[in-house]
């Protein structure tokens, strides 16, 4: 019924009908699409100080997280030995040269002297400071990372807020869901009274130590010490930046 | 000719009589795709831990089948038989990608949630076997039709198991509380598990209350 040659045109016609209206509708909505992205990174580094900013992020407009980002959070971008890094430098990485374009993602690949930081200061109206780390580690099943805030002392958690990419909903996905245990962290601090570092650990069957531990998940061992490493690891990064930030 | 003059312009007529009506309801109860057909078992089990990750699911399906099998009737005379199963796929997923591109833009923390699920209606057997079995050897009007009722055959299905796993699973219902804090979440309900059991409940329900479904041998 159909010749080769027919079949052969059908199949090119359609294909390019379809590859033409796609790349159109790709190109239509490019623009939507990165704002998107960078309001959804931007509403999840400011869940790490909801309670300071004293808004509810989930009901927050994407120009609010915006118009906050540009009048309240100062940038900078340091390097695992404590320096701070230039725009141009940062620039030839990623585009738009700021703490809010680094992708952890491929930090993470890199050897610690190459490495660069995120690190965004949150300035509230009553003049309090905020310091924001960003860290990134492995869960059970892929990425998992968060946002930590710290008080002025650079020490004490004033906030957390967790990412994954495709831990198990209800058990391992309650890192980004579940307020309870989040808010746990609060208070928690990075050193103990000599000055040595310790970081937070999340314990499994409870936490034992109230200043460095909060209790595990049920069910999520895996995720949970996944958090401990990120925590551990990923927040050493700044302790050199955060030591000169102290003089 | 003069036969096939008449079939066209009985094709072009959008008449919405009984035979209409039941290629919408059809889907719904007696050849309802998930509880009667069990097609479409991996998404179901997938995105139903929250009513508003199904809600949405379901109106991509429902978007996804009702256009694909649209395109594939009109198409349907001019279509080489050796490729007919390649021109399919690239309809279904030339719609999903249009759904997925616009989700994008109009939802991003939804299109985070659903991941992976979007891109998966490309391989939902309820769409391919809609086009197979309908839209080969039906008129476009009548293709859409049975598209939509499809579509709101799975999705009725999917939004019911996602109301009852996130009722007792968190407690909530798109998100608001429902239930107090005198109910302890069950951890089970979000898990894929129970959605093997919700919808084998359900089967076991609507086959009890439907008695034409049971088999007589």
């Amino acid at each position: 019924m159909h010749s080769t040659r027919s079949t052969i045109f059908f199949v090119l016609v359609m294909t390019t009908v379809v590859a033409l209206v796609l790349a159109f509708l790709f190109n239509g909505l490019k623009g939507t699409h990165e704002r998107n992205e960078i309001v959804y990174n931007k509403k999840a580094i400011l869940s790490a100080i909801e309670n300071e900013l004293g808004e509810s992020i989930s009901d927050m407009s994407d120009d609010r997280a915006e118009e906050i980002f540009s009048t309240k959070i100062k940038q900078t971008v340091v390097t695992v030995a404590g320096d701070e890094v230039e725009e141009s430098y940062i620039e030839n990485r990623y585009k738009g040269g700021k703490a809010e374009n680094i992708d952890l993602k491929k930090e993470k690949k890199l050897d610690e002297d190459e490495k660069i930081l995120p690190v965004f200061e949150f300035n509230t109206d009553s003049g309090e400071k905020y310091y924001i780390a960003s860290v990134r580690g492995s869960g059970l099943w892929d990425d998992i990372w968060g946002y930590i805030a710290l008080e002025d002392d650079l020490n004490t958690i004033a906030g957390v807020a967790f990412g994954h990419k495709g831990e198990t909903p209800g058990l391992g996905a309650e890192i980004k869901d579940n307020e309870d245990w989040k808010s746990q962290f609060k208070g928690k601090k990075l050193y103990d009274e000599n000055g040595d570092w310790k970081s937070v650990y999340v314990r499994k069957g409870g936490a034992k130590n109230p200043i460095h531990e909060v209790d595990g998940i049920s069910g999520a061992t895996i995720t949970a010490d996944g958090v401990t490493e990120m925590l551990d690891r990923g927040l050493k990064y700044y302790e050199s930046y955060f030591k000169t930030l102290q003089g | 000719m003069s036969q096939l003059k008449e079939l066209e312009k009985k094709e072009a007529s959008f008449a919405f009589g009984k035979k209409e009506r039941k290629l919408l309801t059809d889907p719904l109860n007696d050849n309802n795709p998930i509880t009667v057909q069990v097609l479409g078992i991996c998404s179901a089990l997938a995105v139903t831990t929250l009513l508003d990750k199904a809600i949405v699911m379901s109106i991509a399906v429902v978007f996804v089948c009702a256009f694909s099998n649209l395109i594939i009737s009109v198409l349907r005379r001019s279509i080489p038989k050796s490729v007919r199963m390649i021109v399919q796929l690239v309809a279904i997923a030339f719609l999903v990608t249009v759904v997925e591109l616009v989700l994008k833009a109009v939802n991003y923390p939804i299109y985070v949630e659903l991941s992976v699920f979007i891109g998966l209606i490309i391989t939902n057997c309820i769409i391919m076997g809609r086009l197979e079995a309908f839209a080969m050897a039906n008129g476009p009007w009548k293709s859409f039709l049975d598209g939509i009722g499809n579509g709101i055959g799975y999705g009725i299905i999917l939004i019911i198991v996602a109301a009852i796993r996130e009722l007792f699973g968190k407690g909530s219902l798109l998100g608001y509380q429902v239930l107090g804090d005198w109910y302890t979440p069950n951890g089970l309900m979000v898990l894929f598990p129970s959605a093997m059991f919700v919808i084998g409940i359900l089967i076991w329900i609507h086959r009890s209350w439907n008695r034409s479904l049971i088999d007589v041998s």
